[in-house]
């Protein structure tokens, strides 16, 4: 069974119709690339993934839980769906620490040695162990975003969700963030990211998604996606992207 | 007959701030309450609530305290409640404290980034946990200095209520006053005791805040 599978989604934003009837499905172990210009509607895709947008119409279904045009169901399927912005988002009042223990506490109701053990784990997994008492503020703007990361991940995810995570950051941070990505890719994360880093998306997915004008334009295994784009929009985009 | 200004009257006008401390108090702790039901009912996601709430602030910082006092003592006296003028004067500062203090908590809750709102939602909290564990903690950083602001100022506006015939520090101040004419001794002595209860006020604020930043970075 699919971790993710998209069936017939349409999204509008008042008159503009910026998601057109998507299909997507992510198998277990996955790493999926989406790619596009901007207003293409890949964030918005993502975020309609653990129903942080609504939609008109379609559905969503992950890990059993399915999502429809109603919203019901939609905590539920969010404790399997881990999203990473671009603007980390840490929760300022928080220590590191507490940040990560915050929701496994709260809403699944973990008790606060196990907490503790999980958020120890997903900082070690971020390579940020030694910062558990670090006040957000205190950190640059990569380590912020691996903690954002390892505050997902201490949820256990199915799937993760990254949302243009280096945008924010500049060349030298945005390499220790990519890294930690690709080490969660190699320890079996099911990922679904939607990334300007090209470069990453070759090597790293699986399979990338080119979204164009609110439709999967083209989609296929990354290196030939990468390597022999089908469609002359994918051709254009990636001609003017990688220059 | 004119009585000299020395010290029982003295004592007499300082004692009378107890009315006024209890005013304050009983007027913060309901007024409080409810304006913080007011908050949150200002920024629920059901539009009556908010409509209701913005109803109530638009309202009662329409009227002046003054109508309020009137109306709670009066009016509710002729409708055959009858209350004693403490209580009146509780009930219309608490009212209107509710108001402003709905409005400074709503304006400090909307000033949490609502990046906040999403974070803590995609981690699969619910609204109450969002408020309870991300919104709020951030909400009263920013909701303490106009907050104190506003104590400072219902510790002096608690004087209207000399006109109902409570004796707290305004009016006994008045009465000393006419008993004595020497106004600048009793009215010295007057401001000088809401001097002596709004300023720790004010300090504890500015030590309270400077806490609370220093935690955040520390």
């Amino acid at each position: 069974m699919p971790v993710v599978q998209v069936e017939g989604v349409r999204k509008s934003f008042g008159a503009v119709e910026v998601l057109k009837g998507i299909d997507l499905t992510v198998e277990r172990g996955e790493v999926i690339a989406i790619i596009g210009r901007s207003g293409s509607g890949k964030s918005t895709l993502l975020r309609c993934i653990n129903g942080l947008e609504g939609i008109q119409a379609g559905s969503i279904e992950v890990s059993g839980h399915k999502l429809d045009a109603s919203g019901r169901g939609l905590r539920e399927l969010r404790k399997d769906v881990g999203i990473v912005f671009q603007s980390y988002n840490l929760f300022p009042h928080l220590r590191v620490g507490e940040n990560i223990m915050l929701a496994p506490r709260v809403v699944l109701g973990v008790g606060k040695a196990e907490a503790r053990q999980r958020a120890e784990e997903a900082l070690a997994e971020v390579g940020l162990a030694e910062r558990f008492e670090a006040w957000p503020d205190n950190l640059s703007g990569g380590q912020q975003q691996r903690v954002a990361i390892a505050r997902s991940l201490a949820m256990k995810p199915k799937v993760m969700l990254f949302d243009e995570v280096t945008s924010a950051l500049d060349p030298e941070l945005t390499g220790e963030v990519l890294a930690t990505m690709e080490r969660l890719a190699e320890h079996g994360m099911t990922m679904l990211l939607v990334t300007h880093e090209m470069a990453f998306a070759r090597r790293v997915a699986t399979q990338t998604i080119f979204m164009h004008q609110g439709k999967v334009w083209e989609v296929g295994p990354s290196e030939r996606l990468f390597g022999a784009p089908q469609t002359p929009e994918l051709r254009q985009f990636l001609g003017t992207g990688l220059k | 007959m004119i009585r000299t200004f020395s010290e029982s009257e003295f004592l007499f006008i300082v004692a009378s701030a107890r009315w006024t401390l209890l005013l304050t108090l009983l007027s913060l702790l309901l007024g409080g309450l409810l304006g913080f039901i007011v908050a949150l009912a200002r920024t629920s996601q059901l539009a009556p609530l908010r409509m209701l709430a913005a109803g109530w602030i638009g309202m009662i910082q329409g009227i002046p305290v003054l109508m309020l006092l009137f109306l709670s003592y009066y009016g509710l006296s002729m409708g055959g409640v009858d209350m004693p003028p403490i209580v009146a004067a509780s009930v219309s500062m608490a009212i209107y404290a509710s108001a402003y203090l709905g409005e400074i908590w709503r304006g400090s809750i909307q000033s949490v980034a609502w990046q906040q709102w999403e974070a803590s939602a995609a981690l699969a909290m619910s609204r109450a946990q969002q408020y309870r564990y991300v919104i709020l903690p951030q909400a009263v950083r920013i909701a303490v200095a106009p907050t104190v602001g506003f104590i400072v100022q219902l510790v002096k506006n608690t004087s209207i209520v000399s006109i109902i015939g409570v004796v707290e520090l305004a009016r006994a101040g008045n009465l000393v006053n006419n008993a004595t004419f020497a106004p600048f001794k009793v009215f010295g002595t007057v401001a000088a005791t809401y001097f002596i209860i709004c300023w720790p006020i004010s300090l504890l604020a500015r030590r309270l805040e400077g806490r609370l930043n220093a935690r955040r970075s520390g």
